[in-house]
């Protein structure tokens, strides 16, 4: 249950890489360097870092078209990843995915996702063959607020809770989807109240805090693996930056987000609450920074001159064998 | 007349046929933008901004954003068209069809039928198609094939803005159901648009050049690559008929089968997977009633059967272009040569 110290800097570098790497990318965008749409997890870090540090290996997550923070949460090589945002040979999926399909099966990450509310019943499927298999592992499906009104997650909800399925479901509320309130867009406005009326014991928590996330993602994850069935997390924060790159956010009033930044954000409480607890000192987290940015900066770097797909590749793996 | 981009050509079809029939809304995720957020409304207007002002026109009586529920509102478009609407319907990317898919196959395409023929189903499903903008596998494919396979869908694809404006308009006034594709890197595109409102019937194919040696068919942004290389093969004395069907659901075949039996040569063009295609459609349609006018075999310019991949080089080498196009050509005038 507590959380020792290098499990403390092992969650801070996460996050940071996570943050490092999405601002990084949103620069590396804005000057042409990355190709197709982009979608930014800057300012949701807590989620993927609190509840992937309660997984195993072995564990299976689904993720989202926002999907670099799970990636890295789930132990993905960051310089792949980003190779692979650039569409180069060797990038995570050798540039045939792109960033909204970055996946790596080895590391249990099951893949990002175009599409809405894809996510949840592959998790299912997971939780259904670790089921099967016994090997004692569990399945994550994270999805946004937007999702969270798609046919395919409430079946999914219901799915898991009829056969018991080993699946926890993070709802990850930004606020929005695209340019639309999740105030509005989640009718009954009570997701917590939505789980419930399937049958899934549910809770809501901030997302600024990694440490409230961190505790019912350990809570919900071992009840899971205790054979409680699926459980249920709701996860508010807000998206920092639009919700692709060149979104201008009109839809947002002024300052929304440099308010929520400035007094929310969840670096900012991590290393003051660890910090003033006397459990980490700022020097050794300021380590961390540097040593996340000289990374990611490599990563750039490497992408950058990082040779495309061969022509041949074009129709290599559409099959296993035809 | 006047300069439109396609984007505005659609905005105008749309805001017309608005104004003239109040029991026309629409609906999608975003096609105003900002609903229920505190900063401005329309912030999107759809999108690529297709839809955009028609919300401070209309208010949201008539333009109705909705959650990302596409089995609820594409197959609630449906329902309001058999009872009394004519909704105009946006699922933002063609590639989500797979989660409404049986609200627009079992249900919107087979109403009438199905009721013998006393249900008037009055939907248009317009949708984002097409590769070229490093949008990868699930954002951008084709698929009109698809939905041509159903008996009941109409299916349109404009090849530019003035090709979006009447079809569209068609499609709003049509009584039948019909999926209207627009490509998405054809937003940008402009030529001369009529101001005032004009429909473009069903079934006409455009005859877009007139040559006698090989018949090019091609489909939406492909139509403008086919020009090309009928252009540039001209200079070699090498004159191609470029028809642009505008519609596969109901076909021109008239229109297609006069052409190749005059210039005895067909090179279909489709931007859509090879297999089970409108290329491999207008192939069988051509061997089937024209056979004894073929003078070569007739060719099929298509992507390879694959998904579209991310990176920009092998997008590009996966969609056809002008040049792709001038190769199929030389090799069947050179095989009359040849022989
Ligand atoms: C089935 C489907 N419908 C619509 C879209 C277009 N789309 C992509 S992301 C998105 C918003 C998703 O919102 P949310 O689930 O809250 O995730 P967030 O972007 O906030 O992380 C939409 C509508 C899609 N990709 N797939
Ligand atoms: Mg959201």
């Amino acid at each position: 249950m507590r959380l020792e110290r290098e499990d403390l800097l092992r969650a801070y570098r996460r996050m940071r890489t996570i943050r490092e790497f999405e601002e990084r990318v949103h620069r590396e965008f804005a000057s042409g360097g990355i190709p197709g749409f982009v979608h930014l997890y800057a300012g949701e870090e807590t989620a993927a870092v609190a509840v992937c540090e309660n997984l195993l290996p072995g564990d299976q997550i689904t993720s989202t078209h926002r999907g670099h923070g799970h990636s890295i949460a789930k132990d993905c090589d960051v310089t792949a990843m980003m190779k692979e945002i650039f569409g180069r040979a060797d990038g995570l999926c050798h540039g045939k995915g792109g960033s909204m399909h970055i996946a790596d099966l080895s590391k249990g990450m099951l893949g990002a996702n175009g599409i809405v509310g894809g996510g949840p019943p592959l998790a299912c499927g997971a939780a259904l063959s670790a089921r099967v298999l016994d090997n004692g592992g569990v399945a994550v499906a994270f999805f946004g607020d937007g999702a969270f009104n798609q046919g395919t997650t409430l079946e999914s909800l219901n799915f898991a809770r009829v056969y018991d399925l080993p699946v926890l479901f993070v709802l990850e509320d930004n606020g929005y989807a695209e340019s639309t309130s999740s105030d509005w867009s989640i009718g009954g406005n009570d997701p917590v109240r939505r789980a419930e009326g399937f049958g899934i014991k549910g809770e809501k928590v901030d997302g600024h805090d990694f440490f409230a996330v961190y505790r019912a993602a350990q809570e919900a994850l071992e009840a899971i693996r205790n054979g409680a069935g699926p459980r249920f997390i709701h996860i508010e924060f807000t998206r920092y930056y639009g919700h692709f790159e060149g979104d201008a956010m009109t839809y947002r009033p002024p300052g929304e987000v440099e308010e929520e930044r400035s007094f929310l954000d969840c670096l900012t409480f991590f290393r003051a609450r660890t910090t003033q607890g006397g459990q980490l000192d700022t020097g050794e987290l300021d380590a961390i920074d540097v040593e996340v940015r000289a990374l990611i900066e490599d990563a750039v770097a490497k992408a950058r001159v990082a040779p495309p797909p061969a022509l041949e590749t074009l129709t290599t793996d559409v099959y296993a064998s035809y | 007349m006047s300069v439109k981009s396609f984007r505005q050509a659609i905005n105008e079809a749309l805001r017309d046929e608005m104004h003239r029939d109040p029991t026309v809304v629409l609906l999608g995720e975003d096609i105003a933008g900002g609903m229920g957020a505190r900063g401005v409304q329309d912030a999107w207007g759809g999108v690529l901004g297709a839809t955009k002002g028609l919300l401070n026109e209309f208010g949201r009586g008539r333009v109705f954003d909705t959650p990302i529920s596409e089995s609820a509102f594409i197959g609630a478009a449906g329902g309001a068209a058999v009872t009394g609407l004519r909704p105009v319907a946006q699922l933002m990317f063609v590639d989500f069809f797979g989660v409404c898919g049986d609200q627009i196959f079992n249900q919107i395409a087979k109403f009438r039928y199905m009721f013998g023929g006393s249900a008037k189903t009055p939907v248009v499903i317009r949708t984002l198609c097409g590769a070229g903008v490093r949008a990868a596998s699930q954002h951008s494919q084709m698929l009109y094939p698809v939905f041509t396979h159903f008996p009941g869908l109409k299916v349109a694809i404009p090849s530019s803005p003035y090709e979006a404006k009447g079809p569209l308009t068609q499609a709003i006034r049509d009584d039948d159901p019909v999926i209207f594709f627009e490509h998405k890197a054809m937003f940008d595109d402009t030529a001369e648009v009529p101001d005032e409102p004009y429909a473009i019937p069903f079934a006409e194919a455009r005859i877009v050049c007139e040559g006698r040696d090989v018949t090019l068919v091609a489909l939406g942004r492909m139509v403008g690559f086919a020009k090309t290389a009928a252009d540039r093969l001209a200079k070699d004395g090498i004159q191609c008929t470029v028809i642009d069907p505008r519609t596969t659901s109901p076909l021109d075949t008239e229109t297609i089968l006069a052409s190749v039996r005059s210039t005895g040569r067909l090179v279909v063009i489709d931007e859509a997977h090879p297999r089970c295609s409108m290329a491999a459609d207008i192939a069988s349609l051509a061997a089937e009633e024209a056979f004894e006018s073929l003078k070569a075999p007739i060719r099929k310019v298509t992507p390879p059967h694959c998904p579209v991949p991310f990176s920009p080089e092998l997008e590009d080498a996966y969609i056809p272009g002008p040049n792709d196009i001038e190769q199929a050509v030389r090799a069947i005038v050179k095989e009359r040569a040849d022989a």
